[in-house]
């Protein structure tokens, strides 16, 4: 057990748990973000309610991982979420991908279907990873872990709940679920990959292996798919790259933008 | 075969008087109970008023939850909004039973707001174009609606009461949340400062305007004589506006900025503080949706019913079998 900073670097594993605590904190800070987008657009109030806390607490997620790196000595947790370029970050692809057309202030023309799809999808990896980093060799990191799975419950609860109820109800609702599970799937490969670092992240035994975490998400998705009666191929693929090894679309960089604009006004200053 | 009960036999007259008593004797009203069509005509108007204005309300906010400067304000930004939702959602429920008599329900609302038969809140229909507009309105804007909110804490329909108790107690905290960013401006360098005044000003004139006119003939109409008379509230909006002069002003002063109005004094004799009248008819334009920001924004909530149709239309009872 590596209960302190000191010990992860005595024991040489300082770049992994750079990595993986980057990717966790950059995968919870980018789909937050995508979450706000969607204030005051959702299917009805309730949705606006409950969508907003989850974007909210997942944010909170972010900025626990940010503050573990801070700790490490390797930035203030606001530098590390704001001043970072769409280059420097971990985050998968998938989660980067603007929620549809238009601007979040003008015309946005969301598609409720993959918002829930994307979120459905990665709540389910991230509840994998969540349950495997409770254990995690490096002690600060199981703690979080500890405190998000409870949050991350109802997360999935909410997320399983509408895919279930959208994607068996025949005619439209139906196709544009389909379709949307089509389309995460040419990326949600990058959700799961823990990216060039992943075997020294599972041999210090901060997490546990990408293969393993990959196939127990296969199991509990395609149990969903079976339940609700769906057939589609669950292959997971990588088509515009791999976050892990900083590959990013335009969407990134447009969203740091945004989430960076107060910020940059002056990086120093006291807000 | 139903048996009438005593108070359904009585006229018309004299269920009236027996329900002025018990507003009198301070009961609390309920939803089921018999109640006048003015007074629940009345509710129904401001409560479904006030919870679309909540809703309204997330929208120039909606600009600065990503844009927050720091990892601590989007998460305050985040639970701000997240609270304006819940409170929009609380307060039309509470409207919702009360239009159940008339058969209308939450799509008569939304169908409302959009035609402009439902108006919202003056403040909602304007632009909030800085960071520093972020702190005011929840600073100044939320500190109005504390003032205007708790003078209906005690308002004799029941649902109504209790849920403003509610919104109250988070309101306090929306404000505590604005009041914190706007010392960090005015702790902070030449340009953040410069923030704060420059949004005093621009919000000026709207938050004067918060609490309506203070009489009827100012803008052709006004329910507040309506409200008092059964004890949905207590103050005018006058004493509410002369309350949050003096509760502000202060504070105002005490960060060293500037009074947008120059002429603004407070009378010692008549107690009261002086100042110049926003336009009333500029007003009563913004309220039409006519204000600088009202099409833009309801604009947003339509395009949202408009691409989530189809999730109304999988979520609508007739799929329910499936």
């Amino acid at each position: 057990m590596m209960k302190t900073p000191e010990d992860v670097r005595a024991q040489g594993h300082e770049e992994a748990l750079r990595e993986l605590l980057l990717q966790l904190a950059d995968d919870d800070f980018i789909v937050a973000y995508r979450g706000s987008e969607w204030l005051g657009l959702a299917p009805h109030i309730e949705e606006d309610v409950a969508f907003s806390s989850i974007s909210q607490d997942t944010m909170g997620h972010a900025t626990m991982y940010y503050q573990l790196l801070e700790d490490l000595g390797l930035g203030l947790a606001n530098d590390l979420a704001h001043a970072r370029k769409s280059d420097e970050r971990r985050n998968a692809i998938l989660l980067e991908e603007v929620n549809g057309p238009g601007h979040y202030l003008e015309e946005p023309r969301y598609d409720w279907a993959f918002a829930v799809v994307r979120h459905y999808f990665y709540t389910q990896a991230k509840k994998i990873r969540i349950d495997s980093l409770q254990a995690s060799s490096y002690e600060p990191l199981s703690h979080v872990a500890i405190k998000v799975n409870t949050e991350l419950y109802y997360h999935l609860m909410h997320w399983k709940t509408w895919f279930k109820q959208l994607v068996m109800i025949p005619g439209e609702s139906k196709e544009r679920m389909l379709s949307a599970v089509s389309r995460a799937m040419e990326d949600v490969d990058g959700i799961l990959s823990l990216g060039p670092h992943e075997k020294k992240m599972a041999e210090a035994g901060f997490i546990e292996g990408e293969e393993l975490l990959k196939k127990r998400w296969l199991h509990e998705i395609g149990a969903m798919l079976d339940e609700c009666g769906i057939q589609v191929p669950l292959e997971p693929l990588m088509k515009r790259g791999n976050g892990r090894a900083l590959e990013h679309t335009e969407d990134l960089t447009d969203a740091i933008d945004t989430l960076s604009a107060v910020y940059r006004q002056d990086p120093a200053a006291i807000w | 075969m139903t048996t009438m009960t005593a108070f359904e036999r009585l006229s018309d007259e004299e269920k009236h008087n027996h329900f002025m008593q018990r507003i009198e004797a301070g009961e609390k009203i309920e939803a089921e109970d018999w109640m006048p069509e003015e007074y629940r005509m009345t509710l129904i108007k401001l409560i479904s008023m006030h919870g679309i204005s909540e809703i309204m309300g997330a929208l120039p906010e909606k600009e600065w939850v990503p844009k927050a400067p720091t990892l601590r304000r989007k998460l305050g930004i985040m639970a701000k909004v997240q609270d304006e939702m819940g409170h929009g959602q609380l307060l039309l429920r509470v409207a919702e039973d009360l239009m159940k008599p008339y058969g209308k329900n939450r799509e008569d609302i939304m169908q409302d707001l959009f035609s402009g038969r439902l108006k919202f809140h003056n403040v909602f229909h304007m632009p909030a174009p800085t960071w520093g507009d972020a702190g005011l309105i929840g600073w100044l804007v939320d500190g109005a609606a504390i003032i205007t909110q708790t003078n209906m804490l005690k308002a004799s329909y029941g649902p109504y009461a209790r849920a403003l108790q509610r919104i109250c107690a988070e309101e306090v905290f929306h404000a505590q949340h604005g009041e914190a960013i706007i010392m960090a401006l005015a702790e902070g360098t030449d340009e953040q400062k410069a923030l704060i005044q420059d949004s005093l000003n621009r919000w000026w004139d709207s938050l004067l305007m918060f609490f309506g006119p203070a009489a009827a003939d100012t803008t052709g109409s006004s329910k507040q004589d309506t409200t008092i008379k059964y004890k949905i509230r207590t103050k005018t909006n006058e004493q509410l506006r002369q309350d949050f002069f003096t509760k502000y002003i202060p504070r105002v002063l005490s960060l060293g900025l500037e009074l947008p109005d120059p002429t603004m004094r407070y009378d010692e004799e008549q107690g009261l503080w002086i100042y110049k009248q926003p336009d009333w008819n500029e007003f009563k334009e913004i309220v039409r949706n006519n204000g600088p920001k009202s099409k833009e924004r309801l604009r947003l909530r339509q395009l949202s019913y408009e691409n989530n149709a189809w999730v109304r239309e999988a979520l609508s009872p007739s799929n329910e079998a499936i």
